[in-house]
């Protein structure tokens, strides 16, 4: 007998959810499955271990957590993460996106138009543009400068990087901003400015406690793609050295170059759980209803 | 508190929009003045010129006799009370009330002392930690208007402050805020599109029509003699007959083929003179029985107003509303006549009143 709504039954209703849930474990929950289990192995590209993978435990977790190459890896990602999310695309696209706001016309789009430029091409172009832009020898960027000579993505790897990266994600933040400033009160903002508020006073009470959560969640998608970026290998490869080989670039050279599919495995579950642990991190900050008025709680209860 | 002029105030949009057109205007030192016209008419612009939220294209605001029109609005000295409140939603109403002084760098203590004063006053006491979204609309409003008075500016500038409150709250709230200005003998100015809230607050107000002002006057002055077919369509809540008629002997007005009295403006005329005929519902009295001096009709619609009825006949001198009071029977389809009281008939020649 059907107690439910559509008067399915059990058996069919899960038939019919039967698909989407078979493909979702095929393609998503398997091969996690597989990588934590593949993480607690030996398991080689090539050898004998490859052949006949043995269980080690948590040697592999230990083994990353003693080696120095993986806490300067994750240094290195700390570092363009607050680099060039945190600090650059969000600063920058807000500062955008603030003095757009009441702009019309031509310059608005122009300035747009550019900025989403930089989002939306393949990261193949944008990494060959970048390497023409930055050459040693004949570099748009030295003849501009009058600095013939300068190897940048050599003598400044890290900043280059993080300079990339701003101008390759910043369109995000300033539409998301953007679209944030829409909904601030126009009439908040002038009750501010006839108590006499200057331009920072009205950010801080009226803008960011307005827009706290869309402020939040930008703040934790872009700090979960940069921090899973791999674009930056088509500029440096890791180099020079391992002076910008983070972390997804170190788990592709140990897996992929070394050949060390169970250690890889173990290091993609660790950067798994550290993804975690920033969400939970925003999502607690989002969570703190007493702050945050009603409406910006509530987008995002469920994660 | 300070008077406030307005001189050849002018507001021109990029894009050739002309909101304001040569506004002159003297708000008295401790007036209550309203800005009542329809949507469009320019009243908020003007609201928000005098804030210093819109900036003026042509023309002068002063304040207390010194012109502000070049300053912007933190330095003018005026509060103001927008429809929406504006509360800010993170502040309690102590903060919220607290915020003016606070952007003046005054102490956190005395601030909160003043804030706790002002709120005091509106009756607010009990509410001091809540934060807006668990207020009421009329507590809201009182948490604004708490706000603007907190820093003792010299005017206060209301943009429709009564209408995002329900009809009962509506009238509790108006006699609140004519008592508090009262009180408070500050300079007021208010922007509505309701003209029973314009009469029923102001000490004067000022109809507006496409960016200019077409008449200044006490609430008694707009309702009695409005200046123009204008404003005579627009105050009264039910709006005033006005007929296309023309100048007959002897002081009479003929409006199709009814011939009526023409009231104190017909001696200035010569007969044949095209006039629109005006008569206010109230100022009409109903008969069922054929009268000489009245319009005739047949009944189409009777509106139930509680203590009296809205009656509309149609009839050969057009359509016309008579206030009928409640004890009289009026059925839909009848032949019915309607008698205008002669001294309170306006005439008006080229859309202005007929001195």
């Amino acid at each position: 007998m059907a107690t439910d709504a559509a008067g399915l039954g059990r058996g069919r209703a899960a038939a019919f959810v039967a698909p989407a849930l078979l493909l979702i474990a095929a393609f998503l929950v398997f091969p996690a499955l597989w990588t934590v289990y593949l993480g607690a192995t030996d398991y080689q590209l090539t050898g004998l271990a490859a052949a006949d993978p043995q269980v080690t435990g948590l040697d592999n977790v230990e083994r990353a957590l003693d080696e120095e190459e993986f806490t300067h890896s994750l240094g290195l990602t700390l570092q363009f993460v607050i680099g060039s999310a945190v600090l650059g695309q969000a600063v920058l696209g807000f500062a955008i996106a603030w003095l757009l706001r009441e702009r019309g016309g031509a310059l608005r789009r122009l300035v747009e138009g550019l900025v989403l430029l930089a989002w939306i091409l393949p990261s193949s172009v944008v990494a060959f543009l970048w390497i023409a832009l930055l050459d040693r020898d004949d570099g748009t960027l030295n003849s501009l400068l009058g600095t013939p000579g300068t190897a940048w993505l050599v003598e400044h790897p890290m900043a280059s990087i993080i300079v990339f990266n701003i101008w390759r994600g910043t369109a995000f933040s300033m539409m998301l901003y953007a679209a944030a400033l829409g909904t601030v009160s126009p009439t908040q903002l002038e009750t501010a400015r006839l108590a006499g508020a200057s331009g920072w006073q009205q950010l801080r009470d009226v803008v960011f406690p307005a827009i706290r959560g869309h402020i939040l969640t930008n703040l934790l998608l872009i700090s979960l793609w940069t921090f899973n970026d791999f674009t930056p290998f088509l500029l440096t490869n890791g180099g020079p050295g391992d002076e910008t080989e983070m972390i997804p670039v170190f788990i592709y050279k140990t897996a992929i170059f070394d050949g060390e599919l169970g250690y890889g495995a173990a290091l993609s579950v660790l950067m798994l759980l550290i993804n975690l642990v920033i969400a939970l991190v925003y999502v607690r900050l989002l969570r703190r209803r007493d702050r945050a008025p009603k409406r910006t709680a509530e987008v995002v209860k469920s994660p | 508190m300070s008077a406030i002029d307005l001189v050849r105030l002018s507001k021109v949009y990029p894009g050739g929009v002309t909101a304001l057109d040569g506004v002159e205007l003297a708000i008295a030192d401790g007036e209550f003045f309203a800005l009542l016209g329809p949507s469009g008419c320019g009243k908020t612009t003007l609201l928000r010129t005098i804030a210093g939220l819109e900036e003026a294209t042509g023309g002068a605001v002063l304040i207390g006799g010194d012109d502000v029109t070049a300053l912007p609005p933190g330095r003018r000295d005026v509060a103001m009370v927008f429809q929406d409140y504006a509360l800010f939603p993170h502040m309690t109403v102590t903060d919220n009330i607290a915020y003016p002084l606070r952007i003046r760098q005054v102490g956190g203590a005395e601030r909160r002392a003043k804030a706790a004063g002002t709120a005091g006053e509106l009756g607010l006491d009990a509410l001091l930690e809540r934060r807006p979204a668990q207020l009421s609309g009329g507590q809201q409003q009182r948490v604004a208007l708490a706000r603007a008075m907190a820093c003792h500016p010299r005017a206060f500038l209301l943009d429709e402050p009564l209408s995002n409150l329900d009809a009962r709250m509506r009238l509790e709230a108006r006699t609140f805020l004519k008592r508090l200005q009262r009180e408070l003998r500050i300079t007021c100015v208010f922007v509505t599109h309701d003209q029973a809230e314009a009469l029923a607050l102001a000490d004067r107000v000022a109809g507006m029509e496409d960016g200019r002002v077409r008449q200044v006057g006490t609430p008694a002055e707009v309702f009695r003699r409005p200046a123009n077919t204008f404003v005579a369509s627009f105050i009264g809540s039910t709006p005033m007959n006005l007929l296309e008629g023309e100048v007959r002997e002897g002081g009479r007005v003929a409006v199709g083929p009814a011939e009526v009295p023409g009231g104190p403006g017909a001696g200035a005329l010569a007969p044949g003179d095209p006039v629109v005929y005006g008569v206010r519902p109230e100022y009409l009295t109903y008969a069922g029985e054929p009268t000489g001096g009245a319009f005739s009709g047949e009944v189409t619609v009777v509106e139930n107003l509680g203590s009296a009825q809205l009656v509309t006949l149609d009839g050969e001198s057009g359509s016309i509303q008579v206030v009928v009071d409640e004890d009289t029977e009026v059925a839909p389809g009848t032949a019915a006549w309607a008698v205008p009281r002669p001294d309170r008939v306006l005439l008006y020649r080229d859309g202005a009143l007929v001195p």
